[in-house]
């Protein structure tokens, strides 16, 4: 086929943009991956029982801001790196301001801790458990969002899985929220983060092979 | 700007002129493989059609063109360093009797050849709608396919024909 009759055949018929824009197909993956979520920890776990107290407390809060925070730059990472030629320079800065938020708190909470309570703070009673179990729960975000950008056009694969994996990881914290019973925000501060960082280095990992378009 | 909204007279110069400046972009790039040029070419302005719900009116068309056929070009040398590491050496002499003078225009690999072994409700609705020129309703009459049907298979028929071009060297 030559060329011109290539361009013959695009430009006939119906040539006008199909389909939602980007940032609805976004909300429309992450609000089905956060349902499955949701499913997930009630099947698997459970809403923690204190949950109506716990939201009295400033310390919820924090946590889930924190968490949604990094959701929401997660989604504006993923924005920018599904559009060709889109800029990126404000990324790192976006990702970079929530986790130096919550290590601010860390550190206050630790220097205000009697030496011997540090450790509690950080390790709680679940860091074994908790980046593992934000990374389950991750599934379902996780393939979404993938299937979202690959419909997309991202042009750099490894970044791209990465901001979607990292998407997915803090949508899933935000919903283990939820079951988790830790406070503290050294824990917050690292665990909740490393679990985040789990589907995001396998989604830079995968970006390579199943981003391609 | 105006093919997006639906216009197709304007959206057929605008692949026209792309063309045009894809096919000097990439001649500079592939110098050692002219017979790569126009295929890619061709893959890239696919590759927009496809993609054009990615393109952004607050940014420079320029740089999301360019950063399209960037990829495709990177996405090529990933191809043929693959496809290399699977044949043996003797390929690379074949190569040399099979270097074409023809036209430019002319691509090497087929697209006529790769729409025909797409699935019929992919490669009907597009030879109807795109190639017959007639509008979803009698593309459906003809066929004998929904009007939604015939929408969904010309999108999904021409990815399904991008994701062919990436299997075939």
């Amino acid at each position: 086929m030559k060329t011109d009759d290539l361009i013959t055949m695009l430009a006939t018929g119906n040539v006008a943009v199909d389909g939602p824009p980007p940032t609805q197909r976004y909300a429309a993956s992450i609000g089905w991956g956060a349902l499955g979520a949701g499913l997930l920890m009630l099947l698997l776990l459970q809403i923690r029982h204190d949950l109506m107290q716990a939201i009295m407390l400033p310390m919820f809060w924090v946590k889930i801001g924190f968490v949604a925070s990094l959701a929401a730059a997660g989604l504006f990472a993923a924005l920018r790196l599904s559009r060709p030629g889109a800029k990126i320079d404000w990324v790192p800065l976006a990702l970079g301001l929530p986790v130096l938020g919550i290590w601010g708190v860390a550190a206050f909470a630790l220097i205000e801790a009697e030496p011997l309570e540090r450790s509690k703070l950080f390790f709680g009673e679940t860091w074994k458990t908790c980046p593992l179990l934000i990374a389950l729960l991750s599934v379902p975000v996780f393939a979404a969002v993938m299937r979202t950008m690959k419909n997309l056009a991202p042009t750099r694969l490894r970044l791209a899985g990465f901001a979607a994996g990292l998407l997915s990881g803090a949508v899933a914290a935000v919903v283990y929220c939820l079951h988790c019973p830790e406070m503290g925000a050294p824990f917050i501060g690292f665990w909740y983060l490393l679990g985040t960082l789990i589907p995001a280095g396998i989604g830079a990992l995968l970006g390579d092979r199943v981003l391609r378009w | 700007m105006r093919g997006l909204a639906g216009d197709n007279a304007a959206y057929q110069t605008f692949l026209t002129q792309l063309s045009a400046h894809l096919r000097s972009f990439l001649r500079r790039r592939l110098a050692g493989l002219p017979d790569d040029i126009e295929d890619l070419v061709q893959e890239s302005l696919l590759a927009v059609h496809n993609q054009r719900h990615t393109y952004d009116s607050d940014q420079p068309l320029s740089a999301w063109v360019q950063a399209i056929a960037r990829y495709k070009l990177v996405d090529l040398f990933r191809r043929r360093a693959a496809h290399e590491q699977l044949n043996d050496p003797l390929d690379e002499e074949m190569e040399l009797f099979t270097t074409a003078d023809a036209e430019a225009a002319e691509a090497r690999r087929d697209l006529n050849k790769l729409l025909a072994e797409l699935p019929d409700q992919l490669r009907l609705p597009i030879v109807h709608t795109k190639l017959e020129g007639l509008s979803v309703k009698e593309a459906a009459d003809v066929s004998g396919m929904s009007e939604s049907a015939i929408k969904v298979g010309v999108h999904r028929g021409l990815k399904a024909l991008a994701a062919k071009i990436r299997g075939v060297l």
